[in-house]
């Protein structure tokens, strides 16, 4: 089967600086792929290369048959293939559900045409409301994103991905920062997406990433040195060696 | 649903405002003041264009520090057609729209690939340009500008001439223009715009194309400021290189933040402040500017929305909602 995303030989320099270092790695349909690695192992440069924030130096990306490698952040997203923020970024000034309904909006096109007041369109915010409901923020719809608790703007902050309608998922460590209890949210909404969405997965917590990844790669200053199993990952020397570190080998 | 982001007007509000209007110019020739007939258009006019310059500020984000070119534009337009012996006054302000709307689309092309300050730099350069090259062109008069033979007409058998009349065609214009932008703001481009002022990298990441959105907002407010240009060529019967100063761009950008930016009688409450301050205490010292500068701290300090943000904050309070 051909991979939804796959990803060929993609490098970014930043100067004398190579942080992402010809990685090559396929993404399957509905495959949750998480990506871990020490501090400063390129792996933040690694999503911001695939969604378009960065422009690869060289490699390309290619999403569902199409080469994306060149396309603007907007173009990747219409075509299914949206990020999430380590650093929480959201419309402080919107309540929850007018933040979904705006993620919903590009794609119903005719962003420059419609005339119709947004506020009077009742399937967006249904739209919006299930979007709600499922990101587990349905009780907290009229609240300004700003408002929010920490852990509910972590909500949040995939919600928005998710309404985009991505079908590849970019999540930049979705944990950050949150308490055990908050935590606990999130992990269930990241299991609620296991197997309706392929999931790309940065993250610290390694009990999330073993217990929901279906293969796990690990990166060390830019370069992918294994991928597999979580089994395998674990079983893993040079992972042992270079992440884990030397005493747990 | 709570709901943060549409625009109202209260019916009561907004129509007691248009018969307010309509009655001014009434009332002042009632009272034997018809000079003020003109002040009262000048000051519609240059509402018309604050509101222009508050749409990309207040609701874009993008401070725009050369709004003067688009008005200076447009006012061009219509000299050059009225001179050319073009006699429709809906025919050259169309053209005024058209003029400023081209010309915003060729500097925001270019200047709305930068933010911030360098923004704020580059608009300013570009209208500095159009300064220069107005001052320099003998075509358009130099710096002695070019006068208007005679006042476009404005068929139906209207005079054009009389001061009156020409208060209701721009009254007119101004309230189609605010209605426009009122429905603009509140359909999903407008909302567009203010997603894009409030987080514009996460605009981009859920999938608007925020350069092109941001383009179609900065010529429409091109294209209102220019037709605004074209009514003050019209009102003042000539123009001249003073219409594109940067000074005129800083004032725009003085009755937006006095009257309140994001507000969506922001730019009106600014124009009208201004000009009337303007009116009433150049009468009495020349030192007027500073009694400006100290109302543009308060407002800064005291009521960061500005003239129109106290208005509503007042109803609001009043009104315990």
């Amino acid at each position: 089967m051909t991979p939804l995303l796959r990803i060929e030989g993609l490098s970014k320099r930043f100067g004398g600086v190579t942080a992402v270092d010809a990685v090559s790695l396929d993404i399957a349909q509905g495959e949750l792929h998480a990506l871990i690695g020490p501090n400063g192992a390129g792996k933040t440069t690694l999503i911001h290369v695939l969604s378009g924030a960065l422009p690869a130096s060289s490699g390309r990306a290619v999403f569902d048959g199409v080469d994306v490698t060149h396309l603007p952040m907007h173009a990747r997203v219409r075509s299914g293939l949206a990020r999430s923020y380590q650093i929480t970024s959201l419309f402080p000034n919107f309540t929850v559900l007018e933040n979904l309904a705006l993620a919903l909006q590009p794609q119903r096109g005719h962003l420059f045409t419609a005339w119709q007041p947004v506020a009077g369109d009742e399937t967006l915010f249904a739209q919006a409301q299930t979007q709600a409901q499922e990101t587990g923020l349905a009780g907290r719809v009229d609240t300004l994103a700003g408002e929010l608790a920490h852990g509910e703007r972590r909500l949040l902050e995939i919600g928005l991905a998710l309404a985009t309608g991505a079908r590849l998922l970019l999540l930049d460590e979705p944990m950050a920062g949150l308490g055990p209890d908050e935590s606990q949210r999130l992990l269930q909404l990241l299991q609620s997406l296991k197997g309706r969405l392929t999931v790309l997965l940065v993250e610290h917590d390694m009990d999330a990433v073993f217990r929901l990844a279906d293969r796990i790669s690990t990166l060390v200053y830019g370069r992918i040195v294994a991928t597999g199993t979580p089994e395998a990952i674990r079983a893993h020397p040079e992972v042992r060696r270079a992440y884990l570190g030397e005493s747990a080998a | 649903m709570r709901d943060t982001l549409t625009i109202r007007f209260r019916p009561v509000v907004a129509l007691g405002g248009l018969v307010l209007l309509l009655a001014l110019p009434l009332g002042l020739i009632a009272l034997d003041q018809p000079f003020y007939v003109v002040l009262a258009t000048r000051i519609l006019i240059y509402a018309l264009i604050a509101s222009s310059l508050n749409l990309l500020i207040g609701y874009g984000g993008m401070v725009s520090f050369g709004h003067a070119a688009f008005v200076g534009a447009g006012a061009y337009a219509v000299a050059v057609l009225v001179r050319g012996g073009v006699t429709s006054a809906w025919l050259v302000w169309t053209a005024a729209m058209l003029a400023g709307g081209l010309l915003s689309l060729l500097i925001g092309a270019v200047s709305l690939r930068t933010r911030g300050v360098y923004f704020i730099m580059i608009t300013l350069a570009f209208a500095q340009m159009a300064y220069y090259l107005v001052l320099s062109l003998k075509g358009l008069g130099s710096d002695d500008g070019l006068n208007l033979p005679r006042r476009p007409t404005l068929g139906l058998g209207l005079n054009p001439r009389h001061d009156l009349t020409f208060y209701y065609a721009v009254l007119a214009l101004f309230a189609v223009s605010l209605l426009g932008m009122w429905r603009l703001l509140n359909a999903p481009l407008g909302r567009a715009l203010q997603g894009i002022r409030d987080n514009e990298a996460r605009m981009e990441a859920i999938g608007f194309p925020v350069y092109r959105l941001k383009l179609a907002a900065f010529v429409v407010a091109g294209a209102l400021a220019g037709l605004g240009g074209g009514l003050l060529a019209t009102l003042n019967g000539l123009v001249s290189p003073s219409l594109l100063h940067w000074t005129q761009s800083g004032t725009l950008m003085i009755m937006v933040i006095l009257g309140g930016a994001g507000q969506f009688f922001g730019g009106v409450a600014g124009a009208v402040a201004l000009l009337l301050i303007e009116e009433v205490a150049a009468e009495h010292t020349i030192h007027w500017p500073l009694g400006v500068g100290v109302a543009i701290l308060a407002v800064v300090l005291f009521a960061p929305s500005g003239l129109a943000g106290l208005w509503r904050r007042a109803r609001f309070s009043r009104g315990g909602a």
